[in-house]
């Protein structure tokens, strides 16, 4: 049975931590330097370039850093119930913060397509000028 | 130079989604039918081709504002490269295919039939996209005192995958829908009326939502109370709980929603026949969710009765019944259904306006058994 109270199976030393860590800094430095230069009405071209190349690869690898961080978590929250509230007590609710994490994790599935689909459009748009009719509903 | 509908398209293009397709900077005016600001901001270019396609007009159109600037690898690929939709642009792959329909007509027969003057007495009535302002549908010899409702009647035999319900019929593309007892002549038209359409999506009729969403809770609470093997786990299946207010809690639950069931039926007029139908998704969602959310901490073999009890407990029960003829008061008052003021009365005292979050707060607050069936103040069927 795996000990949980050794530093080597501290969840800061999973690789996936230093991979969405790596990913999401580029990807912030990329970001706020585009929106700063674009406020001062100086934008140069190859910071609008890497704002909307570089999450074609960014966005998923900082997500599925994200997703493993999680799934290497669990077990170590189920054990301790870490975050969580059982019952019975006075107000007759409970937190389960281990079947809070399994829901954060499937909801990846719905919305990230979204978020990465909007910035492709985005970026057909703004770097190749393209015309986009949507059908309305 | 262009095909006539070709430049009456561009006429109907609207100023907002003109210069908002001109904003792009690789794309060029063609055409000179705008107007007199947008054509100094962006002064136009000659055409050197002529669109081949008439069926493919909206596709062509914007095709042609995205003419690229001389010399770029685009323009080199000649024309017909760009004749078609360009890259990225996109028709809606159900746009109904113009000319296949008996009654749609161009610019062009409009303009012959003004000139032989209609007949006299008689409305026309064309509609038009509310976003596009293509033109679907020409109706010639329409009565003036025509209503709305008869001419979506029309409207659906020309398409018929938008039946009534489904359309919005509006004088002004932003503006509000009209009703379907409106009349053709009694609207600020002239003879020749220009309506909009918009498309509601697939919908559904209110009474068959809410029945739906209230009949949903009512069985769900029982699946809890009941303490089916799968809720609590196989060791409490089909147990009971010792404590007498989680009895009176389902009582009242399904009191309340026997109550909304009734009313579905017997009371409350809607004014929309149909919503779309993806709400029905979201609603059941949050009636069944919550009834489930509730129902499973009350009947939870683990619950705790009400701290502070009996008169907790009193409370609660009285609000709740407060509450529920308040609420009743308000859907007969507002259902016009007043011709039965004499059996109403007994049950409508107090006007107050509750949801049902404010039901969700006092179950939390919950009910410990009192003794006797005491009705405090208000003499009531339960």
């Amino acid at each position: 049975m795996r000990q949980f109270n050794d530093s080597e199976h501290n969840i800061q030393n999973e690789e996936s931590v230093i991979l969405f860590l790596v990913v999401w800094t580029v990807t912030e430095i990329t970001r706020y330097s585009f929106y700063t230069f674009n406020l001062l009405n100086h934008l140069p071209y190859f910071i609008k370039w890497a704002r909307y190349n570089f999450f074609i690869i960014l966005y998923p690898a900082g997500v599925a850093g994200e997703l493993l961080t999680i799934y290497a978590a669990l077990p170590y929250v189920k054990k301790t119930g870490m975050f969580s509230l059982r019952l019975p007590n006075k107000y007759n609710v409970s937190f389960d913060y281990y079947y809070f994490l399994i829901i954060v994790m499937f909801s990846y599935v719905p919305l990230f397509p979204q978020l990465y689909f909007h910035m492709l459009r985005q970026r057909r748009r703004v770097l190749h000028g393209e015309v986009i009719v949507e059908k309305d509903d | 130079m262009f095909p006539v509908h070709c430049q009456l398209y561009f006429c109907r293009l609207s100023h907002e989604a003109t210069s908002e397709l001109l904003k792009n900077p690789e794309t060029r005016l063609i055409s000179c039918s705008i107007s007199a600001t947008l054509k100094a901001k962006y002064p136009p270019v000659p055409l050197t081709d002529r669109p081949q396609n008439r069926h493919a007009r909206r596709w062509v159109s914007i095709a042609l504002l995205s003419q690229p600037a001389a010399g770029s690898a685009r323009s080199r690929r000649g024309p017909a490269a760009w004749t078609r939709a360009g890259r990225g642009v996109r028709a809606p792959p159900d746009w109904p295919q113009r000319g296949a329909r008996g009654r749609c007509r161009g610019g062009r027969r409009r303009e012959a039939a003004r000139r032989m003057g209609t007949r006299a007495g008689f409305f026309e009535v064309e509609i038009l996209d509310w976003k596009t302002k293509e033109q679907l549908c020409f109706l010639d010899k329409v009565e003036p005192n025509a209503t709305i409702r008869e001419i979506r009647l029309m409207f659906h035999k020309l398409y018929p995958r938008w039946y009534p319900a489904r359309q919005s019929i509006k004088l002004d593309p932003k503006g509000k829908s009209l009703r379907d007892e409106e009349i053709l002549q009694h609207l600020p038209v002239g003879t020749t009326a220009t309506l909009y359409f918009k498309d509601l999506g697939p919908q559904i009729g209110w009474t068959t939502v809410f029945l739906i969403e209230y009949t949903g809770p009512l069985f769900i609470y029982f699946l809890f109370y009941f303490r089916m093997p799968f809720v609590y786990g196989l060791d409490e299946r089909f147990t009971s709980s010792p404590h007498p207010v989680v009895n009176l809690a389902c009582i009242c639950h399904s009191f309340h929603y026997i109550k909304r069931l009734i009313e579905t039926v017997f009371v409350h007029r809607f004014s929309h026949g149909t919503m779309p139908l993806r709400n029905i998704v979201k609603n059941c969602l949050y009636y069944w969710g919550f009834a489930a959310w509730l129902a499973y901490y009350i009947n939870h073999p683990l619950y705790t009765p009400p701290s502070y009890g009996k008169k907790q407990i009193n409370f609660a029960v009285i609000m709740f019944l407060l509450c529920e003829a308040g609420n009743f008061s308000i859907h007969v008052a507002l259902s016009d259904l007043q011709k039965n003021v004499g059996l109403f009365t007994l049950l409508c005292f107090i006007q107050m306006t509750v949801w049902a979050k404010d039901k969700h707060c006092t179950y939390l607050r919950e009910f410990k058994d009192y003794p006797s069936l005491r009705m405090p103040i208000i003499p009531f069927l339960l």
